[in-house]
């Protein structure tokens, strides 16, 4: 049966690319322009280069699918009447200097009302001062800095919704040191991360706190970007028997790294994974392996919000794609924060819609969510597979929270 | 001095002033656009400046670029801005001529891959430094420079590049460089020191490289090295720089301008596929342009009976 | 110590496996492909392609996608590459419109993949099982790769070494001139060798899908890779393509397991470098020129 469905859509895909190319060749593929009184809503992502890969799974299925949802319904509600979004989108190959052009373009050519973020921590730094110039909403869903706090008072239209990477290492070390507490697991830590900006943020926030926890980091390393073998490292850290692997990667590594540490036969009593361990990806290529992983992000799986989210989500896109378990639903969270500020402002005034999502209180998938200085006190850090599906298990105090699996059952023959 | 040549200087500094003053005409979105056109007419000719006459294909573009960047990165907020681009202008300098006197003995070809190599290597060693030793990646870059600013630096950037690359075409040194670029053997024969020669003109080069990525870095907030060592930038510089036709000062500027365009225009009006169409229009122009922008006009020019009036480009 | 020198030469094999076909193109056709490494991606597509939807085997999908490889590759040489050959008075005149055209390919088929199959990464499982070989835990999958770099090396190096055929085609690579003189038909040699090429990266990208994470933006990555082993290995060596790769691999996992695996890309760079500037032409190159 499954089967089937995968040959369907094998077929389909290959008629997608013929039709690509029938279609260039003809140069037909222009957008129709809808009429007017519409609400234009730009947006510019890296649909080419190094970001087209997180981009495609977290944030553009998302913006598409918001917009098919509004506009099934009639439009944003305005007033007493609905209006359709019109879509202008651009690609900004994943550079800095094509963002801050493009964004430039939304503003004051397309003249857009409102424009949704690009993907990514570097791409929303660079378009940041853009937007709080021509004074729009900048909801940032995919970019986890320490500077929120700062850079929200700098750009007072700035959300940060993802949150500070010190957030994330110290709810990972606050659930070790419960684990320890509980005689779970004990104190040695194996550390490596990606030398980039998302891996050197976490594990410089890691490294304190698990000083001064009292944990023992008996091997820190970092690997450059699009390292290839990362086995080095997995026999390394498995050598020295650690209680626990933390990895802060990105997805290719994250991929990498759990199949090398299944080969070697690498079992800490928890396996920790960053970018990418969210991603359905990791599950159809592990499997029942993923079970007892544990990695950054996850939602509370429990919540019908978020099982109406998912198969929403799966509906939606082409070929039946689920979410990443992480910034997927804060992405969409925000644009539903988005469309409600809207709404109850009720026209296109953006200085008020800015106003409203400072101190508002919005009905999300991720739950209520209610900020303070542009920043949601609430975060879902720790996320662990269990039974197939993403939960997450920190912080312990969030609403949903599981409790996790300690130890991580050893790895399978697949 | 001819009537022609006055004419020419006139409409040149009557062109430069309409240039000057129009950050204050255009709205931000043209401004940006002037801004990549002006960073890709400077970067483009600086290469063509070493790589033109010598005949070295350099994509060391992008480490000279990141190090320029990665100078305002570091030391933006704590100097003032002029000190800021001295001491870029200095690293530039530096290792250009590290480079240049190990590596300008290799032959064309390899000096290629040489060139690519040492990117590479710039961007590895910086991510190491970071990472080990400031243990931050990604830089903050909050100085106060507005979007006109940077235009006004590229434009005087544009100026001094064509003004550097027509005197040295008129020095010995120029002289000394087309020499070798037709054959290495005879220039060593004619008494030129080879290596000197190609030395200064590369650090002339990758010194205005250095300066744009310095003058640029303010205009994206944060700077990591993925962002300020983009390999595509290299590439970008070496292909307008050939379809223009890097034999004339002129050449890579009546390149980087149709093709930033054009690729602007592309990635506008078909978001979507835009890397499928501008792979197809890229493979006709070449096609249809075999010996570059600088090969049609000089065709052109041959057919018609007077010779050709100094070209007017400007950035 | 045997680990890190197993992994070494495991990784060192993937590289030369990566790098052998664009030895072909760029050393025997001229042709500086920098559309190489979205053709090996494109493999890596097709092989994820028949393997997910399909459940064909990727080592059986080396029967289908090595031959359309080869094909696709021919028809490429004769269709576009053919009249820049033609029209180029010199070799430098080739290699500048050699990168132009191909620079242009590349978005052409990096496009083809984003349409097909969206921007986001892809991966699958296939025989990613532990085995052990002297004492050493390795992946079965990665294993079967560089046994098939080996098996695929000594053939191509047998058959350019041992027939005639092939000693045409390393006459065209040392000298396309004097290689008419002795009535050697360069283009059919050229376009072979293209192909050839194309016939390899095929290969390349099934295997190295079996164990790495790809995505449609992925190809420049190997296209770097591919240029540096080429170039430090001789242009158009095979044997230096090996040794250079081989070279590659084990510093890089030398270095991470005993400096620091921070620095793998930047000794990886300083001995290409190295070599460049200790033996411009390559390992194994010849100095021309």
């Amino acid at each position: 049966m499954l089967w089937e469905e995968n040959m369907v859509s094998s077929v389909t895909r290959l008629a997608a690319g013929l039709a690509a190319i029938a279609g260039v060749a003809s140069l037909s593929a222009v957008e129709p322009v809808l009429a007017q009184s519409s609400v234009k809503i730009g947006y510019a992502l890296s649909r080419t280069g190094p970001n087209a890969g997180g981009a495609a799974v977290t944030t553009l299925p998302n913006y598409e699918m918001w917009v098919k949802e509004v506009n099934a319904a009639g439009g944003l509600k305005l007033g007493d009447k609905r209006v359709p979004i019109e879509v202008v989108q651009y690609d900004d190959r994943s550079s800095a200097e094509e963002a801050a052009k493009a964004l430039d373009r939304l503003i004051t050519q397309d003249k857009v009302d409102f424009i949704l973020p690009p993907w990514g921590t570097g791409l929303n730094l660079a378009v940041g001062p853009i937007l709080n110039k021509a004074g729009y909403p900048h909801l940032a869903s995919t970019a986890v800095t320490d500077r929120a706090p700062e850079l929200a008072k700098r750009w007072p239209n700035s959300f940060w919704l993802l949150g500070t990477s010190a957030g994330a290492s110290n709810t990972l070390v606050e659930l070790l040191v419960k684990l320890r507490g509980e005689g779970k697991i004990g104190d040695t830590v194996a550390m490596v991360s990606v030398a980039d900006g998302f891996g050197i943020d976490l594990s410089a926030a890691a490294r304190p706190a698990l000083a001064k926890a009292n944990f023992k980091l008996a091997y820190d390393k970092t690997y450059p970007v699009g390292t290839q073998d990362l086995s080095p490292m997995v026999n390394e850290a498995k050598a020295l028997n650690p209680d626990v692997f933390i990895a802060f990667s990105y997805p290719p590594d994250t991929l990498g790294l759990t199949e090398q540490a299944r080969i070697a036969g690498f079992n800490p009593k928890i396996f920790y994974t960053g970018v990418g361990t969210a991603f359905p990806l990791y599950k159809s290529k592990f499997g029942a392996n993923t079970e007892g992983v544990m990695g950054i992000g996850g939602w509370s799986g429990d919540s019908a919000a978020i099982k109406d989210y998912l198969a929403r989500h799966k509906a939606a896109s082409a070929n039946g794609a689920e979410p990443d378990r992480w910034a997927s639903a804060v992405t969409y969270a925000s644009l539903q924060m988005l469309q409600q500020a809207i709404e109850r402002v009720g026209k296109i005034d953006r200085e008020a819609v800015i106003k409203d999502l400072q101190t508002g209180t919005f009905d999300t998938v991720i739950g209520k969510v209610k900020l303070e200085n542009n920043l949601p006190t609430k975060h879902w850090w720790v996320g662990q597979w269990q039974g197939g599906e993403f939960y997450g298990v920190g912080p312990a105090s969030n609403e949903g929270a599981r409790a996790p699996v300690v130890p991580k059952p050893a790895w399978k023959a697949p | 001095m001819s009537p022609t040549q006055i004419a020419a200087l006139a409409a040149g500094g009557a062109g430069l002033v309409v240039l000057a003053l129009l950050p204050f005409y255009i709205d931000a979105y043209y401004l940006s656009l002037s801004i990549s056109l002006l960073q890709f007419t400077v970067l483009a000719t600086a290469w063509g400046l070493f790589s033109g006459p010598t005949r070295y294909v350099s994509l060391a573009t992008t480490a000279f670029f990141g190090v320029g960047a990665y100078t305002v990165a570091v030391l933006g907020e704590l100097l003032a801005w002029p000190l800021v681009l001295l001491i870029a202008t200095a690293i530039g300098a530096l290792m250009a001529l590290i480079v240049g006197i190990s590596t300008l003995r290799l032959s064309g070809l390899h000096f290629v891959i040489f060139t690519f190599g040492l990117a590479e290597l710039v961007r590895q060693l910086v991510i190491w430094y970071e990472v080990n030793k400031t243990r931050v990646l990604g830089r903050y870059v909050f100085v106060d420079i507005t979007q006109s600013d940077i235009y006004w630096q590229l434009l005087a950037l544009a100026v001094a590049v064509f003004v550097i690359g027509w005197l040295i075409a008129r020095s010995r040194l120029g002289f000394a460089l087309r020499i070798i670029g037709e054959d290495e053997t005879v220039a060593k024969h004619c008494g030129i020191n080879v290596t000197l020669a190609k030395v200064t003109l590369f650090t002339i080069s990758a010194v205005f490289i250095t300066l744009v990525g310095a003058i640029m870095a303010p205009r994206w907030t944060y700077i990591e090295p993925s962002i300020a060592f983009n390999p595509t930038i290299s590439f970008q510089v070496v292909i307008m720089a050939l379809l223009g036709g890097a034999h004339r000062l002129w050449g890579p500027a009546v390149g980087s301008i149709p093709l930033t365009l054009l690729f602007e225009f592309l990635s506008t009006r078909f978001p979507a596929t835009s890397t499928l169409i501008i792979g197809i229009v890229f493979l006709l122009i070449v096609y249809a342009l075999p010996s570059g922008v600088v090969g049609l006009w000089e065709r052109v020019s041959r057919r018609k009976p007077e010779p050709p009036v100094a070209p007017q480009v400007q950035a | 110590m045997t680990n890190a020198i197993f992994t070494g030469l495991m990784l060192g094999g993937m590289y030369a496996l990566i790098a052998m076909g664009l030895t072909l193109q760029y050393g025997v056709a001229r042709i500086m492909n920098l559309s190489y490494g979205e053709f090996l991606v494109a493999a890596s597509f097709a092989s994820y392609w028949l393997f997910t939807g399909w459940a064909l085997n990727p080592l059986l999908g080396l029967a289908i996608v090595v031959p359309i490889g080869f094909g696709v590759s021919i028809i490429l040489y004769r269709v576009l590459l053919t009249p820049l050959v033609r029209r180029a008075p010199t070799r430098d005149a080739l290699e500048v419109d050699s990168l132009l055209a191909t620079f242009g390919m590349m978005f052409i088929v990096q496009g083809i993949m984003l349409t097909m199959f969206g921007g986001a990464y892809f991966s699958y499982s296939f025989l990613s099982i532990p085995v052990t070989v002297f004492g050493e835990t390795l992946a079965l999958n990665r294993l079967i790769a560089f046994g098939l770099a080996v098996v695929f090396g000594l053939a191509l190096y047998l058959a350019l070494t041992r027939t005639r055929f092939g000693t045409a085609i390393r006459a065209v690579a040392v000298d396309p001139t004097a290689a008419r003189l002795v009535a050697i038909d360069v283009t059919s040699v050229s376009a072979f060798a293209f192909a050839l090429g194309g016939a390899m990266v095929a290969a390349a990208g099934v295997l190295v899908s079996m164990f790495l994470t790809f995505s449609a933006s992925s190809g420049v990555i190997f296209t770097m890779k591919a240029l540096m082993v080429v170039v430090m290995g001789g242009v158009g060596n095979l044997l230096g393509c090996l040794v250079a790769g081989l070279a590659l691999g084990l510093s890089e996992s030398l270095v991470a397991t005993f400096v620091d695996p921070g620095l793998t890309l930047a000794v990886n760079f300083a001995l290409f470098l190295g070599v460049l500037l200790v033996k411009p032409a390559g390992l194994f190159g010849r100095a021309q020129r």
